[in-house]
């Protein structure tokens, strides 16, 4: 009992500052050996920030840190892999083209006699891994043909491979996952506590933070709220200290009200379909509506989505919209009919990390407007401030690039790109992914409010309380074909069953 | 008196962030050299009327690799790169020399009718003629990256290696001499006692500025070159910013031509423009942008070229010979890439920063 007391790490009065923002100010934290520790605040709160001090990416500008009761000052990550830190980063960077074995012992390559890399025992020993972690896959198969858990588990096995893990940071592992996945993250984490390793993990799940944590440290605007056991720290007062008010005020949120004498049908797809991505699908989107999407990942929801967006081309079957036949598939295309899509792949397909958040929210409604009429700087830094206030976008000033951000606050920068086209559908895969309790239930609130001015919405989510708490339908997907259309005030019972495919 | 140092300093902050001061040090350091080791460099007189003298050599004579160099950034800032600059520019001359001359058309002609001062072509056409056929190289190119999807430099090492030949095929494997004296107008041309090319130059940057800051196409060709993939969700062609990009690469490779063509009265399809796609990317390299795509200044690659003439002819200037002219090229692409590297840069910043903290304290 005495041992699992120790402190492996503790952090004392760290600051860190960047122009215009004090991302960190006099925070304290101390993890022990063989617990889980939640670290948890708002988007922009500063935990990723916290994590790379910890790390060596980033040097406090003041404050210590001692290790295993020793002052230590981390030179660089990978000085901390070498006195065991392991990070998986919020933006995971893997390469999906190599293998899983690949990538799990990239740089760590078992060799023979003469420096030739030994593949078989690299394999085997990748396998090992994979396995101790109850993962069994082909660690042959290149990273890209997995699902984005057994990636996120591939990221998570790169570190731990790295040295003797000591204290391992996991920055929200499961923001792109759904729940059946996220189980095998926590099988992973409880079976590393058991080990003696300490665990930090960052989520904006709240319920996550009750499952697997052992304690919690909020930290809100850069400074440090406090630590408190979990089991003595009730949901309610967790909210309370993380955006410091209530949730009460969108407990009793009401759906969009449907009309059925003013909606019009706005979008209707027949047989719509490709190979390999979406099986041959009906659906009706109607004006002032709120549908949702449910289903496992890889369950087809953001090949429709696509495919309605006109990322891809369909093969089979066609798409009215307004009741127009659309033979031009493409996001231009659709963006002149008044659709958007805000990608679930912030950083692939989202972001444009080196733009401005100004010239990031304009960008849509600009390439609506064409090559030749040029928004003025007046009209820009306008509309962009419109946006960071309404999403509560937390940044000194529009002309920050969003790289900069922190990635809940880079999600909302996409959602004001599209928000600004003022679409007739607004098509969010996975719109929340990221974002913090109360901007959660604002970005929910602004949905509902949008959709009862006669905006409809196609809204994909793993999280099912939330696609229940805003849809007015819920389209149900299994193995990339619609099974089901459940009413809005289903329950979760039958949602769940819909997508396991129990009758 | 606070007040005034902190504006200077401000200013001074403000000017070392921008994208001009790195091509300006370069510059400056240059004619530092130059001061020092070459003093007649920087004598200008006034002959006929017109100026002359190294510092107007530099534009005059620069003018072509200024064009490239603006076309070049257009296309870097997308991501891509345009190997064929040079080549464009042999086809674009031999295009006005074919239709000057007024063998055109395989008469049969004596020595004394060719070198006749006069052309079969009025001059607005075989300007337009230059033109077109760089533009329509410039869109061959484009439609090779942005349509066939084949990577820019090997879609564009293509032109950069038939261009030539296709220049020859126009000239019928002759070195082309022109005689017809409006057409020199372009390259030798005073108005006001300078040069005609600067003229040229400056309403093409003015061209390319207003395309680039006046309407949206400068953030989309940012865009594309930071991230293709975000751009196209985002709802924009991608694919016509880079279409775009290539074309007007080629109408800058095509008024280099005719310049070019014009200053030295010939199209020499084999050596006119040669090794100026090299100098071209140098230019937009030490101009800032990286290669890899995304913000980029026009302006600075400007200066980028500026920087690249004036080293050459201060390398004549002091007398390095034409064939070691390659290697001293070398060792300022070294440097260069060496000032520009992550290190030597924190090194300056911290350099400066420090200072400025001292003088705080
Ligand atoms: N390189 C940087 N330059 C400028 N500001 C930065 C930089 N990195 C982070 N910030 C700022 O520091 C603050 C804290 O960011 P951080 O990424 O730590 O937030 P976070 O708590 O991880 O949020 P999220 O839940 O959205 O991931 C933010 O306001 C962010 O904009
Ligand atoms: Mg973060």
């Amino acid at each position: 009992m005495a041992a699992n007391n120790h402190e492996i790490l503790r952090i004392e009065n760290i600051s860190k500052s960047f122009p215009g923002v004090q991302a960190l100010q006099n925070v304290n934290f101390c993890l022990k050996k063989g617990e889980i520790h939640a670290l948890v605040g708002e988007n922009g709160a500063g935990k990723s920030t916290l994590i790379k001090v910890m790390t060596g990416v980033e040097k406090p500008d003041q404050g210590r840190m001692l290790y295993d009761g020793v002052e230590m000052k981390i030179k660089s990550p990978q000085h901390a892999n070498n006195i065991g830190i392991s990070t998986v980063y919020q933006e995971v960077n893997l390469c999906t083209n190599l293998s899983v074995a690949e990538n799990i012992l990239l740089g760590r390559e078992p060799r023979q006699f003469g420096g030739k890399i030994n593949w078989k025992a690299m394999n085997t020993r990748a396998k090992e891994i994979m396995l101790g972690l109850d993962v069994d896959i082909d660690v042959k198969a290149p990273l890209a043909t997995f699902s984005t858990a057994i990636q996120q588990i591939t990221a998570i096995a790169r570190a731990l491979e790295i040295s003797s893990t000591k204290v391992l940071i996991l920055d929200e592992p499961t923001s792109s996952l759904d729940v059946r996945e996220s189980d095998l993250i926590f099988q992973c984490m409880r079976k590393l506590r058991e080990t003696g390793v300490g665990i930090i993990f960052i989520t904006h799940f709240i319920n996550q933070i009750y499952e697997v944590s052992d304690r919690i440290t909020v930290l809100r605007n850069g400074k440090l709220v406090g630590t408190y056991d979990t089991e003595n720290l009730p949901t309610i007062s967790l909210i309370q200290k993380m955006i410091g008010r209530s949730l009460a005020e969108y407990e009793d949120m009401e759906k969009a009200k449907q009309d059925p004498d003013k909606q019009q049908v706005l979008i209707e797809t027949n047989n719509l379909g490709r190979s390999g991505t979406v099986q041959p699908t009906d659906l009706t989107l109607k004006t002032g509506e709120v549908v949702g999407m449910a289903g496992l990942l890889g369950s087809g929801r953001t090949g429709v989505a696509k495919l309605i967006f006109g990322v891809e081309e369909p093969d089979t079957g066609d798409i009215r919209v307004d009741n127009q036949p659309v033979d031009k598939h493409s996001p231009h295309e659709s963006l002149l009919r008044g659709i958007a899509l805000c990608p679930e792949d912030r950083k692939e397909s989202g972001i444009l990390g080196d733009l401005t958040i100004r010239e990031n929210i304009i960008l849509a409604m600009q390439a609506r407007m064409g090559w030749f009429k040029y928004l003025n700087k007046k009209q820009q830094y306008e509309i962009a401030q419109k946006y960071i206030d309404m999403l509560n976008i937390s940044t000194p000033s529009s002309d920050q690039l969003v790289k900069n951000l922190s990635g809940g606050n880079q999600q909302k920068v996409i959602l004001a790109r599209w928000l600004a086209t003022h679409p007739k559908l607004l098509i969010l895969d996975e719109p929340t992914r990221g974002i913090d309790v109360g901007t959660k239930a604002e970005i929910q609130k602004l949905v509902i409010s949008l959709a009862n001015e006669g905006m409809s919405c196609m809204f994909i989510s793993s999280e099912l309380e939330e696609v229940m708490r805003t849809s007015n339908r819920i389209v149900v997907m299994r193995d990339q074909e619609k099974v089901t259309e459940l009413p809005g005030d289903t329950t979760e019972h039958n949602i769940m069953q819909a997508i396991a495919g129990a009758d | 008196m606070d007040t005034n140092s902190e504006n200077k300093t401000s200013f001074f902050h403000r000017f070392r962030k921008s994208r001009l001061f790195w091509p300006l040090v370069a510059l400056a350091l240059i004619l530092i050299f130059d001061a020092i080791y070459a003093p007649g460099f920087f004598k200008i007189g006034i002959l006929d009327g017109h100026l002359y003298g190294n510092l107007i050599d530099v534009f005059n004579n620069g003018a072509p690799l200024i064009l490239v160099a603006i076309g070049m950034t257009m296309v870097i800032a997308t991501g891509g790169v345009d190997l064929s600059v040079g080549a464009v520019i042999a086809i674009s001359a031999a295009m006005g020399a074919v239709l000057i001359n007024p063998a055109f058309g395989n008469e049969l002609i004596s020595n004394e009718i060719l070198t006749q001062n006069v052309s079969k072509t009025p001059l607005p056409l075989i300007v337009l003629a230059n033109l077109g056929a760089g533009t329509a190289c410039g869109l061959w190119n484009g439609f090779l990256v942005s349509r066939a999807k084949i990577q820019p430099m090997v879609a564009t090492l293509i032109l950069m290696v038939a261009g030539r030949g296709l220049a020859q095929l126009i000239t019928n494997g002759q070195i082309m001499t022109i005689y017809y004296t409006p057409y020199f107008f372009f390259g030798n041309g005073f108005i006001l006692g300078i040069p005609v090319a600067m003229y040229i130059v400056a309403a093409v940057l003015l061209l390319a500025w207003f395309l680039v800051r006046k309407t949206s196409i400068g953030l989309f060709v940012e865009s594309v070159g930071i991230n293709d993939k975000s751009t196209y969700y985002s709802g924009i062609s991608e694919k016509n910013v880079k279409l775009l990009a290539y074309t007007f690469c080629g109408f800058c490779a095509a008024v280099a031509g005719l310049i070019l063509s014009s200053y030295v009265h010939s199209a020499d399809a084999n050596n006119i423009g040669s090794n100026y796609e090299l100098d071209a990317i140098l230019s937009v390299v030490i101009g800032g942008t990286l290669m890899a795509g995304g913000r980029f200044s026009l302006l600075a690659s400007v200066i980028g070229a500026v920087v690249i003439r004036t080293f050459t002819i201060t390398m004549y200037t002091i007398g390095v010979p034409a064939n070691a002219l390659l290697a001293a090229k070398a060792v300022l692409v070294l440097l260069v890439i060496l000032l520009y590297s992550e290190q030597s840069r924190r090194l300056i910043n911290s350099l400066f920063e420090g200072k400025k903290e001292r003088r705080d304290a």
